[in-house]
């Protein structure tokens, strides 16, 4: 009865995305970013965001995780419309986000980077920046997080200044799994990796997925379009121009409406 | 001919740098861990020398009366490397102590007991400090150096105004002493130095302050992005380096049994090379309390042995001088051989 109950439950909320973003339209100066930009985004789905240079896919995933503001639009989580005032909003609403740039402290740990600004500490009633850190805790719970993702690194007590390209990549990419709840939004991951490294980075994707979480994923390659994205929202000129379910076959029509051919 | 040239490459290349690249990284790692470690090792050569050099410099008394010279340099470098691992500096910390100091002064000519005039020193050094730190971030400053440059300027205008351009002499006898020796032939400042140190270091190390401090450092921006309340943790670092400079008030006040707006001339540039002879880097996000009370140190222990052997005061100026290019090019190699620890993982991955 509950296993049934709980299915129909599933049922009606897997229709409802977790992420709606309506009539989105952002404005620098004279140039408009975005003009009327709609995506929608349910639990366990990838959606490509496709588009050239200039197209507005970065300005729309900023404006999702509270780096910029709509200027018109809204943007709902579970059907309810959500201000996003900030980055540490997005964060606490479930927003999680890899930078292009991968937002990474060199000078940190991988442990200390995946905590950074979500520090386990104690005792609570503390402000949270006078609280005590309880440095064993984290260090446990990175060691099974990494285990889980079948994520190598060379030593978890280095900085991450000393790793390589794939290896921070996938720290960056590591730490929106662990506080994902709802929507991850992932900038060109695999831009500047190598093919295997690429390879770990596409199973971490795949595995924020299975999680259950919306994700957004921004590339340039096509093969990974096809491969993992069950939908892709192609924009041009801050314009969407299109939405289909990439496959081999229409691959090419992608590439068309990307260029505007 | 192209063929014998051909083989000869691989040969050099299979030959030499492979079974090289191997142990590059170790090598590099032991380069790395020399570096971090070179402010400890040179400050221990400097003792040795300095022992066979001159007589007098390992004596008892002159160990600690080089401690009790460099209690000021290193209770404010504290304050300063906080400030320097957020990227920033901190002018202000000399004029600052010496207001500081007249203030505490007047207070205790005007009646106020021992512990108030300790009391408004310090709080008189954490609210300059408090200044810089509000107008840097909410006066959208592009860099504290400007701020704190300006308050250098007003805190010693007005340290100079209040005591008449002149030292006000007489301290609370319990500030006095911290001058005089008090335990075990050590003065007293020194153990306020420790206390501040175990202080500060707890904070940075075991608390979520501490963490954020070295993520702004890091990475101000990704600061901001990860939620860390930046706006804050700049703001509390200037606190605590006005702080620190206030402290460093009621110890030069303790041993000179006066407040003074003459007081910690230049105390800015010690610091500041404290910081970064000690081995923290200029660039932020780098190095622990140990650097800044090891540089504090090192500059003791190298003005100590110059007066020991005679030698000219102003050549002193020149020796530190030396020391921190040394410093400073020793943490751009340390970021270079870094570089090349990650280029060769990539490699050895590939």
């Amino acid at each position: 009865m509950s296993a049934v109950a709980a299915n129909a439950d599933r049922a009606a909320t897997a229709d409802q995305p977790v992420l709606a973003v309506r009539g989105a339209t952002k404005r620098f100066g004279s140039v408009l970013a975005l003009d009327d930009v709609s995506i929608k985004v349910r639990r366990g789905e990838i959606v490509g965001l496709l588009g050239d240079n200039g197209a507005g896919k970065s300005t729309l995933t900023k404006c999702i995780s509270g780096v910029h503001q709509l200027d018109a639009g809204e943007i709902a989580l579970d059907g309810a419309p959500t201000q996003i005032r900030s980055p540490a909003d997005a964060r606490f609403a479930g927003i999680e986000t890899v930078y292009q740039d991968l937002a990474l402290f060199d000078n940190l740990t991988p442990g200390q980077n995946f905590f950074a600004g979500r520090e386990l500490a104690r005792p609570q009633w503390l402000p949270r920046g006078l609280r005590f850190l309880q440095q064993r805790r984290m260090d446990a719970e990175t060691r099974v997080l990494l285990a889980n993702l079948k994520v190598t690194l060379p030593r978890l007590d280095a900085v991450v200044a000393m790793m390589s390209g794939g290896q921070r990549q996938a720290i960056a990419v590591a730490r929106s799994t662990v506080f994902a709840r709802k929507v991850v939004i992932l900038d060109e991951p695999t831009a500047a990796l190598g093919l295997r490294e690429s390879r770990q980075v596409l199973n971490l994707v795949a595995a924020l997925r299975d999680q259950g979480n919306a994700v957004i994923l921004i590339t340039h390659n096509m093969e990974h379009v096809v491969e993992l994205a069950d939908r892709a929202v192609v924009l041009r000129q801050g314009r969407k121009v299109g939405e289909l379910v990439p496959t081999r076959e229409n691959k090419q029509e992608l590439v068309s409406m990307i260029v505007g051919a | 001919m192209p063929e014998t040239g051909n083989t000869g490459t691989t040969v050099g290349e299979s030959a030499l740098p492979a079974p090289k690249k191997k142990d590059a990284v170790p090598g590099l790692a032991l380069g790395l861990t020399l570096l971090s470690a070179g402010p400890v090792v040179i400050l221990a050569l400097l003792i040795v020398v300095l022992g066979f050099l001159s007589p007098y410099f390992l004596t008892g008394r002159n160990l600690g009366n080089i401690l009790a010279q460099t209690a000021v340099i290193s209770v404010v470098a504290m304050g300063q490397h906080l400030v320097i691992l957020t990227r920033g500096i901190d002018l202000s910390v000399g004029s600052n102590l010496a207001l500081a100091s007249v203030v505490g002064a007047l207070a205790f000519h005007g009646g106020a007991p021992a512990f108030a005039v300790i009391a408004v020193m310090v709080g008189c050094g954490a609210a300059v400090g408090a200044i810089n730190g509000l107008f840097y971030v909410f006066g959208r400053l592009p860099h504290p150096f400007i701020i704190t440059l300006a308050t250098l300027s007003i805190a010693k205008g007005l340290a100079l105004q209040l005591a008449d351009g002149r030292a006000i002499p007489g301290m609370p006898d319990s500030i006095d002493a911290l001058g005089r020796d008090a335990v075990w032939g050590l003065p007293g400042s020194v153990f306020v130095v420790a206390g501040v140190a175990a202080v500060l270091l707890v904070m940075a190390k075991t608390m979520v302050w501490g963490r954020w401090i070295y993520a702004v450092g890091g990475r101000p921006d990704a600061a901001l992005r990860m939620g860390i309340p930046v706006s804050w943790v700049l703001v509390s670092v200037y606190v605590i380096s006005g702080l620190c400079a206030g402290i460093g008030a009621v110890i030069l006040a303790g041993r000179t049994d006066a407040g003074s707006p003459l007081f910690g001339n230049l105390l800015e540039l010690d610091t500041i090379a404290a910081v970064i002879i000690g081995g923290a880097s200029f660039l932020g996000g780098r190095g622990h309390l140990g650097h800044a009370l090891i540089g504090a140190i090192m500059i003791g222990v190298i003005r100590n042995a110059l007066n020991l052997l005679n030698v000219n005061v102003f050549f002193q100026l020149i020796v530190i001088g030396v020391v921190i290019v040394i410093a400073v090019e020793s943490d751009v190699l340390r970021n270079y051989l870094e570089g090349r620890v990650r280029v060769m993982q990539a490699g050895r991955q590939s």
